[in-house]
C-alpha cells in the first residue's frame, strides 16, 4: 500500500503539487488523468524516491519513505522518452536490475527470456536499443519494468510517443502483464479516453492538485467539480451559464428545457450547465427535446464521427456525431439537447445535478 | 560551374598545403642547399637530419618530454573535468552559470601573464623543470576547455537516464562509469584531443618552466636556431615529426570532431 499524506512539492516559489493525499492499494491500477503541466510526473517524482516533498510524508505499508533514495526503494518507472542504457544490448538493458541484485544466472536468464516473450522483443536480444523502433525501445524499458519486480510501477506517459496502433496493442496488454505481480501500477496519461480503457481507479489533477480520486467510472459519470469535469472530458464538455427557475433551466434568452429528476434539493439560482459533446444530436428525437440555434464554425471528420464546433449564444460548443455529416462554416444549425443529460455546477463549481444518463450504469 | 568549384577548392588546398610542402622539402635537404638557392625539390635528398634527431639526446628528450607533459596533462584535465562538467550538467547550485563563465574566463588571459608566478611557484615546490610543472601549468585553459565540451556532451543525455540507473540499484560511481562514460565516449575522445592539442602546440609556459632536465621540443627548435648558427635543414625535420603527433590524434577523432562541433562546444 502507497500512502501520500499531504504531500506539498515547492521548486523555488512555485506550489508543483499543493496538498496531495492519496491511497494506493497493492495490486491496483491508478491512473493520474490531467493536462500537461498538472503535476503528473511531479507527483510521480515524489512516489519513486526520485525527489523529496517539501511537505508532508510519503508512506509504503506505514512506513516513511520520503528520506529513502531511490536505490533503497523497490520501484520500477518507465518514461515517455524511450530511456534505455544505449551502450548495451536489449538483453543487458533487460537484465540490468537483476544483475545489481545479483540474481543467479539461470533464474536471471529465465526471466529475461520470459519478459522479452511477453513484450515481443525476442529477435531483438542481441541488438542495441538505438536499432530499434520507438515501439520496441518502449517495450524493452517495460520489460526492464517489469523483470524487477517492484513493489510500485510507475509509467509516465509511456505510450504517448508510439504510433497509434502500437499504443492500442499496448495499453491493452500492460495492465494484464503488470496485474499478476502484485504490484502498486501507476498510470499517468492525458488522455481521458486512456483512463477510461484503463480502467480502475483515477486521481484527476490540476495544477499540482488532485481534484478527485475514485474509480475511474465514478469519476468520469460524477465528477465532483467543474475542474475534474474539465480534466475528464475530451473533446471538451460544453458550458453554458444558466438560471434555474422552479426546474426551468434557462440562459441568455435560451431556453434549455425543464429538468426533472435529481433537481429536489436544488435552490433556484445560477449554474453552470454542461453537456457532453455525445449527448447532443443534430436531429429531435423522444429525448433531445430541446432546440437551439446554432452557427457553424469549423467542423472535423474523422469518418467514423463528426465533430462540429458551433456557437451557441457566445458559447463555443462542440457537438460530436456518428458517421460524417458535412456542414459550412457559418451555416445555421439547429441543434437538440436531451435535458436529463445537464450536469449543474453550483456557484463554487461544485457538483449539483448528476443527470440521469449518468446514474444509469453505476 | 562544378569544374570551377572543385579548381576552387583544389587551388585553397594547395595554398594551404604548400609550407607544409616546403617543410617537408627543406628537412630533406641539407642546410647549404636551403641557404644555395631555390629549387621545388632537394636536388641532393638527404635523411641525415633525421638521424641526426633520432640520435642526439638533446633533439629526440625533448620529444620525450613533451609528449610526457602532454599526456599528463590530458589524463589530469579530463579526469579533472569529468566530475565538473557533470556538476555543471545536471545541478542547479548557487552561482553555478558564473562559476561556469568564471572557468571559461581563464581562457581570455594571455598565458605570459602567469609566467613569472608560476615560475615562482614551481620554484618552490621543487617542481621547477620538470613535466608535470608543465602538465599543471597548462591545466590553466585546458580544464575549462575539457568541462565546457564534456558539458555539452553530457547535457545531451537524458537525465532520465541518470535516473533509471539508480531505480535499477545503480550507486553513482557504478553508474558514472558503466553507464554514463561510454554514452559520453565520443565527447571524451573529442576533449582529449583538444587536451592534446593546445599543450602540444603551447610554447611561453612549456619553455619558461623549464630549463635543461624537461626542455620541450619546441624550446629545443627555437633553441638551434638562435645559438648554433643556421641548421636549417634540422629545423625542418624536427619541425615535421612535431606535426605527427597531431596527425595521429586527430585520425583517431575524426568522426568525432564533426558530433562536437554540431553540440556547438567545439
Amino acid at each position: 500500500m502507497l500512502e501520500l499524506v499531504a504531500v506539498d512539492k515547492r521548486v523555488g516559489r512555485d506550489l508543483h503539487i499543493a496538498d496531495v493525499s492519496l491511497t494506493f492499494e497493492r495490486g491496483s491500477l491508478n491512473v493520474l488523468l490531467g493536462p500537461t503541466l498538472s503535476g503528473k510526473t511531479t507527483l510521480m517524482r515524489l512516489m519513486a524516491g526520485l525527489d523529496k516533498p517539501t511537505a508532508g510524508d510519503i508512506r509504503v505499508d506505514g512506513n516513511s519513505v520520503a528520506g529513502t533514495s531511490v536505490r533503497h526503494r523497490n520501484v520500477a518507472m518507465v518514461y515517455q522518452q524511450f530511456i534505455n542504457y544505449p551502450g548495451m544490448t536489449v538483453y543487458e538493458n533487460i537484465a540490468s536490475p537483476m544483475r545489481l541484485a545479483k540474481v543467479d544466472k539461470p533464474e536471471l536468464d529465465r526471466k529475461v527470456r520470459e519478459a522479452a516473450a511477453l513484450l515481443k522483443l525476442e529477435p531483438y536480444l542481441e541488438r542495441t536499443p538505438l536499432h530499434l523502433s520507438g515501439g520496441q525501445q518502449q517495450r524493452t524499458a517495460i520489460a526492464r519494468a517489469l523483470v524487477k519486480g517492484a513493489e510500485l510501477v510507475l509509467l509516465d506517459e509511456p505510450l504517448a510517443n508510439l504510433d497509434y496502433k502500437l499504443r492500442e496493442e499496448l495499453r491493452v496488454e500492460l495492465p494484464r502483464i503488470f496485474a499478476e505481480s502484485g504490484a502498486v501500477f501507476v498510470y499517468a496519461t492525458t488522455e481521458p479516453h486512456e483512463a477510461l480503457l484503463l480502467g480502475g481507479s483515477t486521481a484527476t489533477l490540476h495544477e499540482g492538485r488532485v481534484t478527485q480520486f475514485g474509480d475511474t467510472i465514478d469519476v468520469y459519470n460524477r465528477p465532483a467539480d467543474l475542474m475534474t469535469a474539465r480534466t475528464f472530458s475530451d473533446p471538451p464538455f460544453n458550458l453554458i451559464d444558466v438560471t434555474l427557475n422552479n426546474a426551468q433551466v434557462s440562459a441568455e434568452g435560451l431556453s434549455l428545457g425543464v429538468v426533472n429528476e435529481n433537481v429536489s434539493r436544488l435552490d433556484d439560482g445560477t449554474y453552470t450547465a454542461a453537456v457532453r459533446p455525445h449527448h447532443l444530436s443534430m436531429a429531435p428525437s423522444e429525448q433531445h427535446t430541446v432546440a437551439l440555434q446554432a452557427e457553424v464554425g469549423t467542423s472535423e471528420i474523422t469518418g467514423s464521427e463528426t465533430f462540429i464546433h458551433v456557437n451557441v449564444g457566445t458559447n463555443r460548443w462542440v457537438l460530436l456525431t456518428h458517421g460524417v455529416h458535412r456542414v459550412e462554416p457559418g451555416e445555421l444549425l439547429s441543434i437538440y439537447l436531451n435535458p436529463d443529460t445537464l450536469y449543474l455546477f453550483d456557484r463554487h463549481e461544485k457538483l449539483a445535478r448528476v443527470p440521469s444518463v449518468a446514474l444509469e450504469d453505476s | 560551374m562544378r569544374g570551377v568549384k572543385i579548381l576552387l577548392v583544389f587551388i585553397y588546398i594547395l595554398f594551404l598545403m604548400l609550407p607544409i610542402y616546403w617543410l617537408l622539402n627543406m628537412s630533406f635537404k641539407t642546410t647549404n642547399e636551403i641557404l644555395g638557392g631555390f629549387s621545388w625539390y632537394p636536388q641532393e635528398f638527404t635523411l641525415a637530419s633525421y638521424k641526426t634527431i633520432f640520435t642526439d639526446s638533446t633533439w629526440y628528450s625533448g620529444y620525450i618530454n613533451s609528449l610526457s607533459y602532454v599526456l599528463m596533462n590530458t589524463v589530469i584535465s579530463v579526469s579533472l573535468a569529468l566530475p565538473a562538467a557533470y556538476a555543471f550538467s545536471r545541478y542547479r547550485f548557487l552561482g553555478d552559470k558564473h562559476l561556469f563563465f568564471w572557468l571559461l574566463s581563464n581562457r581570455m588571459a594571455p598565458p605570459a601573464v602567469f609566467v613569472l608566478p608560476f615560475v615562482e611557484l614551481y620554484s618552490a615546490m621543487q617542481l621547477f623543470d620538470t613535466p608535470l610543472a608543465v602538465a599543471l601549468a597548462h591545466c590553466l585553459f585546458n580544464v575549462p576547455l575539457a568541462v565546457w565540451i564534456l558539458e555539452g556532451f553530457m547535457s545531451g543525455v537524458p537525465r532520465e537516464v541518470d535516473e533509471t540507473a539508480y531505480i535499477d540499484g545503480y550507486s553513482f560511481p557504478h553508474f558514472f562509469v558503466k553507464i554514463f562514460m561510454p554514452l559520453i565516449a565520443a565527447g571524451i575522445g573529442v576533449t582529449a584531443f583538444f587536451c592534446f592539442m593546445f599543450s602540444w602546440v603551447e610554447m611561453l609556459l612549456a619553455k619558461n618552466l623549464t630549463s635543461v632536465a624537461a626542455k620541450p621540443i619546441v624550446a629545443v627548435m627555437t633553441r638551434t636556431a638562435s645559438t648554433a648558427g643556421y641548421e636549417l635543414g634540422l629545423l625542418a625535420a624536427a619541425g615535421a615529426l612535431t606535426l605527427i603527433p597531431g596527425v595521429i590524434v586527430i585520425w583517431f577523432v575524426r568522426k568525432h570532431i564533426a558530433k562536437g562541433f554540431a553540440l556547438g562546444r567545439v
